[in-house]
Parts: structure tokens; sequence; C-alpha cells
């Protein structure tokens, strides 16, 4: 039996979803997502994502949430690393490379200071 | 990172500069320094406004409004009022009947300025494409239900047709119309057909959108379904787009897993299944009737039209083919509502597009502009420039079947309407951006040679014509043509279009006529001086066969 079998259905799935959600998000202060598409991945979005989740493995740092999305911006630009730290507007780091990745959780996600180098300005 | 936030342009042609432009220029100069400005705001000259009563005239862009007759003493007001503040002055803009058509046509547009206004793009980078959830939170699944709650599937197709939308694919058919012909057509069953052989060299669109949003696209799929009373749906991706196939499999496992798919759908009793289908590398099979050729498990190769897709298409019934992008518009018009959806956009072509970037420019990617937007707004604002300060030459648009954009055009609006009456086409919405170190014979003879190499073979003037135009702007590359050839290579791109079967033919024949009609004192120079005007091509003759190798085309 699916899950959804009515459009009541889909609200309180909505709902649900919302609710786990907001709980996941109290429960991790940092989101670090990575753009993962096919010109990202190519520019070595596989690589960065393996060097944060190292980082965080060695530093034993807890309350990270470490997400995949789609397109994030200009191919030029790729791989590209959002972080969003407390649920304020996420900051956007372009060109980050493995020893960027490191340079970024260093100093912004631990030490709280933009990299601003790489940081994009909409 | 330095963004252009508006751009200004004051014109200087003869009448203008004989009227005190360049004084104009230089106070606008003056006065963006003194308002600090300058870093925010291009300033720039436009010499092809035409001939109107009004000039000398100032463009403004992201508004897209023209002042005019401009006196220096105005600078001063335009700067604070417009460029500092953000008013339009009324009272100095031109009066529309005093403008070139073409002008005029910016003025009517609707909507100015980039991200704020995703429609198709509105999801993402903001979600998880491996995730329901994600999707689900972002007003996912919310136009399927209201689809199949609260109205008919008549009543689908006339929110559709009221909300203009019209193909993304290239040709620009209206939606709405298309999906009431197959409603209508007699047949026991029918079938939803989602085009993603995204095969235009340069156009990416539709793998943003199936990387980053899949289940936009299947709910698309099965709200068509629902309107055109089909009970099974193919998507068609192309074979490269690993990716793609891979997140749309999941989305289609998840979907059935939610109960989106399969029987009785949120209680409606209506049925629908999606199945994937990849493409095998031919760029022919982004043609409707070659794609469904494919999918039946044949040589993909076009049919002879009529009848069309609408009444005999995949097995013989009647078939509802759309593009990726298209379909990725239904769900939003449908939640929102069709007068919402008109809000953006030009009267002509409602909503926005997708726009894949690419060549000498900054930043190259993917952008979602409103309807109507100009090719210079796109290089400056959006791409952030031309490489290296290069000036721009031509653009060419949707992939490699669509037309050249030389300089003088560049503020055409890109609707599927406007360019059509300057002479040129939109495509699938690649913009390659050339400056003005690029050949336009060398780019041609790279076009055709990709036409060639992909003519499926079944009509003689898209076989033939293709390998003899190539042949001839090779020879011309190469140093070994006549002036005679230019007027074959006219008569052949006449035959070309009106004789070949499909669409592959007809637009290899567009580039060459663009290029004879903008461009013909560079190919002329080639000929008559024996040079190549960019020092691009060789003028030699060449080994054609270790190039072919290099580039794996044998």
């Amino acid at each position: 039996m699916p899950l959804i079998n009515s459009p009541q259905d889909l609200r309180r799935v909505r709902e649900e979803t919302l609710q786990k959600r907001l709980l996941q998000n109290q429960a991790s202060r940092i989101q670090i997502i990575v753009s993962m598409d096919t010109p990202a991945i190519a520019a070595g979005a596989r690589e960065t994502m393996q060097a944060i989740l190292e980082f965080i493995e060695e530093e034993k740092l807890n309350h990270i949430l470490v997400k995949k999305t789609g397109n994030l911006g200009f191919d030029s630009w790729k791989p590209i690393v959002q972080v969003v730290i407390n649920s304020q507007s996420p900051v956007t780091y372009r060109k980050v490379s493995p020893t960027v990745a490191r340079r970024i959780m260093e100093e912004h996600v631990v030490g709280g200071k933009v990299v601003q180098e790489h940081a994009i300005h909409f | 990172m330095k963004i252009t936030r508006s751009m200004v342009l004051v014109s200087s042609d003869p009448l203008s500069l004989q009227r005190g432009s360049l004084e104009i220029y230089r106070r606008f100069q003056e006065k963006l320094e003194s308002y600090q400005l300058a870093e925010e705001v291009a300033l720039s000259t436009i010499t092809d406004v035409g001939n109107t009563e009004a000039s000398p005239v100032v463009v403004i862009y992201p508004e897209a409004v023209i002042y005019g007759p401009v006196q220096p003493e105005n600078v001063d007001r335009l700067v604070s009022e417009h460029l500092y503040k953000g008013h339009i002055v009324e009272e100095m803009l031109v009066p529309k009947r005093h403008l070139p058509s073409r002008m005029a046509w910016l003025q009517s547009r609707k909507g100015s300025l980039p991200a704020q206004q995703r429609i198709l793009l509105a999801r993402v980078g903001k979600i998880d494409p491996e995730n329901i959830e994600d999707y689900i939170l972002h007003d996912g699944y919310q136009a399927l239900a209201k689809a199949l709650s609260k109205m008919t599937p008549q009543q689908v197709i006339e929110e559709i047709s009221k909300s203009g939308l019209q193909g993304r694919g290239g040709a620009g058919f209206p939606t709405g119309r298309k999906w009431s012909f197959v409603a209508s057509a007699p047949g026991n069953k029918r079938y939803v057909i989602c085009n993603a052989d995204e095969s235009e060299p340069g156009t990416f669109k539709d793998r943003v959108l199936l990387e980053s949003d899949p289940h936009a696209i299947l709910e698309a799929m099965i709200i068509a379904g629902y309107a055109i009373h089909a009970q099974e749906g193919y998507i068609y991706i192309r074979g490269e787009y690993e990716l793609s196939q891979k997140r749309f499999l999941k989305a289609i496992e998840q979907a059935h897993e939610y109960g989106f798919l399969g029987k009785n759908i949120l209680g409606s009793n209506f049925d629908f299944e999606v199945h994937l289908h990849s493409g095998a590398g031919a760029y022919v099979c982004g043609e409707e009737t070659a794609l469904i050729e494919s999918i039946e498990g044949k040589r993909g190769e076009p049919r002879s039209r009529p009848p069309y897709p609408t009444t005999h298409g995949l097995w013989g019934q009647p078939t509802l083919v759309n593009n990726v992008e298209t379909l990725a518009n239904v769900p939003p018009i449908l939640l929102h509502g069709a007068e919402w959806y008109r809000r953006f956009g030009t009267p002509s072509s409602p909503g926005t597009k997708v726009f894949t970037i690419l060549g000498n420019v900054n930043a190259t990617g993917v952008i979602e502009a409103p309807m109507g937007i100009t090719l210079r707004e796109v290089i400056n604002i959006y791409a952030q420039g031309m490489k290296n300060g290069a000036a721009f030459k031509l653009a060419q648009t949707g992939g490699s079947s669509g037309s050249l954009i030389p300089a003088s055009l560049q503020d055409t609006p890109l609707d599927f309407d406007s360019p059509r009456k300057a002479g040129v086409s939109l495509g699938s919405g690649a913009l390659l951006i050339c400056d003005d170190n690029t050949c336009v014979v060398d780019l041609v003879k790279v076009l055709l040679r990709f036409f060639r190499f992909e003519s499926c073979g079944k009509c003689t003037p898209c076989r033939i014509g293709t390998q003899r135009c190539y042949e001839t702007i090779r020879a011309i590359t190469e140093g070994g043509g006549q002036l005679s050839d230019l007027d074959g290579l006219l008569r052949l791109a006449e035959q070309m279009e009106r004789l070949s079967n499909c669409g592959l033919g007809q637009t290899a024949a567009v580039p060459i006529r663009d290029m004879l009609k903008h461009f013909r004192t560079e190919v002329e120079a080639h000929i008559r001086l024996g040079i190549c005007p960019t020092g691009i091509c060789r003028m030699v003759p060449e080994d054609e066969t270790a190039e072919l190798i290099e580039n794996q085309m044998v």
C-alpha cells in the first residue's frame, strides 16, 4: 500500500516532514551543502565532499549536516559549496578544491570567519 | 568580485553625435563618479537604435526604459532619480510612436531582473534531488493533487492554453493546443513522451532540470497524462546523461513508494506509469518522430509527416511529445494559475526561459531569465561581460540549429516572436557568445561538420546537402574558394530548407544563410584577398582525417 492515497494524506505527510526537518535543523547547527551535478562532479565535487567528510571525521565535529543538491550557480564557478550556520543566510563559495574545502572548514565552520576570497556575493 | 547592477547606453549614431551625445556620455561619466555608482553601473554606447526623432536617446537596463531626447543638463536628474533612487522618470520617456519597431518592442516588456523570478529553477540548488521529502516540502506534487481533486482534464488543458505556454524545444508551438489535439484524437491508448534527448551542442538546460529537480518533470508528466487521458508515459533521456537517468529512475521508484505513480493515484481512479528509455547518441533522435521510432526499437529516422504524432505517434496511437523545459512549466502554472504566469515575459511569449551561456564570457552556466530579455543584458549582467574585455562579435543561439546573431541585433528581445521578425531564431536556448577573435567561416565549418556527421541519411537534400556545404566552406577556409561558390551555397541552403524531411536538414541551412547575410564581407575577404581577417583559418589545404580521428568522429 503506498504512503499517500489522497490529497489529505499529502498534506499530512508534508506537515510531518516539516516537523522532522525542524527537529533535524535544531540538532544540527551547521549545514554544508555541496552542489553535485555533472559539471560539478567533473570539476571535482566528489573530492571536495570527501575532504569535508574527512575533516569532520578527524576533528570529531558534531551537529554538522552535509547535504548534496543539484545545480548551484554558474558552471565556471564549480565546485560550489554553501555553508549555513544557525539558519542564517547562506555563504556560497566557488572553486572549492579539497584544499580550499579544508580551509573553509577550519576558518569558517570552526573559526566563524568567512573565507572572503572564495565567497560569492550575490 | 564586481557585478554590474545596471547598464546605461548612450546612442552614438551620426544623428545623435550631431545632437551632442558625446557630451551626454561625458556627463554620465562625471555624475556616476560623483554618486559613487561607477562600480555598479556600466556605461556604454549604442550605435544601432535606428533613426528616431527622439535622438539622442539613453537606454537603461535592466528596466529597459528608453529616455529621449536627452539634453546634457538632464543627465543629473536621470542619475539621481533613476540610478540612485530607482524611480523611472516618466516624463522623459520616449513616446512609443517615435521609436523604430525594434526598440518599441523593448519598452513593452514586462518584468526586469535576475534571480528573483525563478519559476523553473525555483527548487534547483535548494533541494536534494534524490530525496522526495525535500521535493514535497517545497510545494512538490501540490499541482498534481490540485489537478486530480479539483480539476477535470478539460480544465487542465484550458488552464495551460490560457497561460500561453509555448514549447521550449525550439519551435515554440502553443502547448495547450498540442494537448487538446492529442486529447481529442481518436485512439484506444494515448502516450505522453518527455523529450530529454538534449543533443544540441551547448544546450544543457534539461540536464540541469533532470539532475537537480527530477520530481518536477515526473509530476508534470503525470499531470499531462491525466489531461490527455493517457495511462503510460515514456521519458527519452540521452545516453550520455548517466546521472540524469540515475536520478530520474530513483524519482520514479520513490514516486511509486509514495503513491504518485501506479494505480488509483491520490484516490482519483487515475492510473499512470512512466518508463525510462535511454538514447544511444544520435542527434536526429531529438526530432520527435525519430525519437518515437527509436522507442519502438527501430532505427532512429524521422517519419514522413503528416500524419503528426498527435494522431499517429508511438505504436500508431495519439502521442504527446513535450520537451523537458516545457513540462517543467506545467506544475507552477497549475499551482498559481495562468494569470500569474502571464505576468512574466512578453505578451506574445509569457513565462521565463532557461538559457545556457557559453563561449568567451566571464561566467558560463545556466540562467533563468524572463522572456524578452536582450542579448546585451545576458552578456553584461548575467555573464559578467566578455572575457578579457574583448568586443562582442556574434552569438549563436540554440545549439547548432539556431541562428547567428550579429552585434547589431543584440538589443532584439529574446522571445519566440521578435527574433523571428528580425530573421533569427531562439532555438533551444543555448547562447554561444563569440568575441572578435572568432572567424565566422571557421565557426560555420564546425557546425556543418557536425550536421554532416549527424545526418541520418534518409533524405537526399540533407544527406548530400550537408556534405556539399561542408566541402564548399572547407575550401574557403583552405584558400580554395571562389565567389561563385557563395551563390551556390545560398541556393543549396534554400533547397535544403525547403526539401529536407525533418528539422535537421532544414536548420543546417540557417547558419549558412545567416553568415552570408550578416558577415558577407568577412567571407569575401577569405576568397578575394586569400586571408582570414582573424587569423584563425590557415588558408592551406589540411589533412582532415587526422583531425577527425582526434575528435573521435570516425
